[in-house]
């Protein structure tokens, strides 16, 4: 009997970890891969990047991220005009009808800024990618070192 | 006999004509060739030999000493202006230098990385300490008063402006994306953008190295 009761409150355990996983995604065609963070020393924002692909028949744009480790997420794109480094906010980032997008170093990323707790390389960190259709998609990110090449060197 | 000696004359004095010139020449060669114009290398990224001024600065380094460009003579240097509130462009230009280091092996111990701040008001000693050596320890990060940060970007037509405030009171930087490197006698020599490819950035340093120029 005690077994039983163990294995129920393992059961909902379970259940409970996986309930923000399934509330975060809601009918999106969206599918996330090569999610990692660029994590720089103490407060300093840091940089995110994914691989986005676009399942369905539809146009879909990522229109903002949320996450319980960072208190604010921007969308920015950086840019090289004339020997110069740009980076500037975007609104929404189009990802056409089974179409990929990259969000990677130099291009697309999240700017996740002031981190809520110092992030340790290696470890995972949910955060929510939302869609202009009301969807989104919750995906764990790996945080890396700051001299990182990718999700693995 | 009389023509003997004629010929033996003029060719004593052909002789001395010719060690002349050939004295003058390694004068010139002296004064032009080694200190200010060295010689033409294979180089891969973009040449500026002759085009911008020598390794020259008054700054503070990131453990809060004194620094001058003066200090890193006989090491081939790589300076980088950024700033450390740039997740993205600035960590992908210092892990390219880290990376080119680790690739150069025992010649990475002649060659210096410089990191420039142009944001030296959010950019204090300690929060340059750590980020310089969370890419590399053997990194210099340097800052400055904005007067001394101004000077050495103009001197080296490195651009940057401050960009709009964000809705956090953050602000970005706009910069330079260049890596400059310098040879061993601090005159800047080669030019690398984030588009030329690691390898050539590794094949020039080498080039500076082993050629002792």
């Amino acid at each position: 009997m005690p077994r039983f009761r163990a294995m129920g409150l393992a059961l909902l355990i379970a259940l409970l970890a996986m309930a923000p996983a399934l509330a975060g995604t809601q009918n999106t065609t969206v599918t996330a891969s090569d999610a990692w963070i660029r994590v720089l020393p103490g407060s300093l924002p840091n940089a995110g990047y994914v691989t986005l692909l676009n399942t369905g028949t539809q146009h879909v744009a990522l229109t903002g991220a949320s996450s319980a480790a960072y208190r604010r997420i921007m969308l920015h794109q950086s840019t090289e005009n004339g020997g110069v480094s740009r980076m500037h906010a975007i609104a929404r980032l189009p990802i056409p009808p089974h179409g990929r997008v990259r969000l990677a170093p130099g291009g697309y990323h999240l700017m996740l800024m002031q981190p809520v707790h110092p992030l340790r390389p290696g470890s995972t960190v949910t955060i929510r990618l939302r869609f202009a259709d009301g969807s989104s998609l919750d995906v764990p990110f790996l945080a890396r070192p700051a001299n990182a090449t990718g999700i693995s060197d | 006999m009389l023509g003997g000696m004629n010929t033996l004359n003029s060719w004593s004095r052909a002789g001395r004509i010719a060690r002349r010139a050939a004295l003058l020449l390694v004068a010139l060669l002296l004064v032009t060739g080694c200190a200010n114009h060295p010689g033409k290398l294979p180089f891969r990224l973009t040449d500026v030999t002759g085009h911008l001024p020598d390794l020259d600065f008054h700054l503070t380094n990131d453990r809060g000493q004194p620094v001058t460009g003066k200090d890193f003579r006989g090491k081939v240097v790589m300076m980088y202006f950024g700033y450390t509130h740039c997740p993205d462009v600035c960590p992908l230009t210092m892990t390219r230098m880290h990376v080119v280091m680790h690739d150069l092996g025992k010649t990475a111990n002649a060659v210096r990385m410089l990191f420039v701040t142009v944001d030296p008001e959010r950019d204090t000693v300690p929060v340059l300490h750590q980020y310089v050596t969370a890419f590399d320890p053997r990194d210099v990060g340097l800052t400055g008063t904005p007067k001394q940060i101004r000077a050495l970007t103009k001197r080296y037509r490195a651009a940057f402006s401050r960009g709009k405030t964000l809705q956090n009171g953050g602000y970005e930087v706009n910069h330079s994306a260049a890596i400059y490197v310098f040879d061993r006698h601090g005159r800047a020599r080669v030019l690398a953008t984030p588009t030329t490819p690691n390898a050539d950035l590794e094949h020039d340093l080498r080039l500076l190295v082993q050629s002792g120029d």
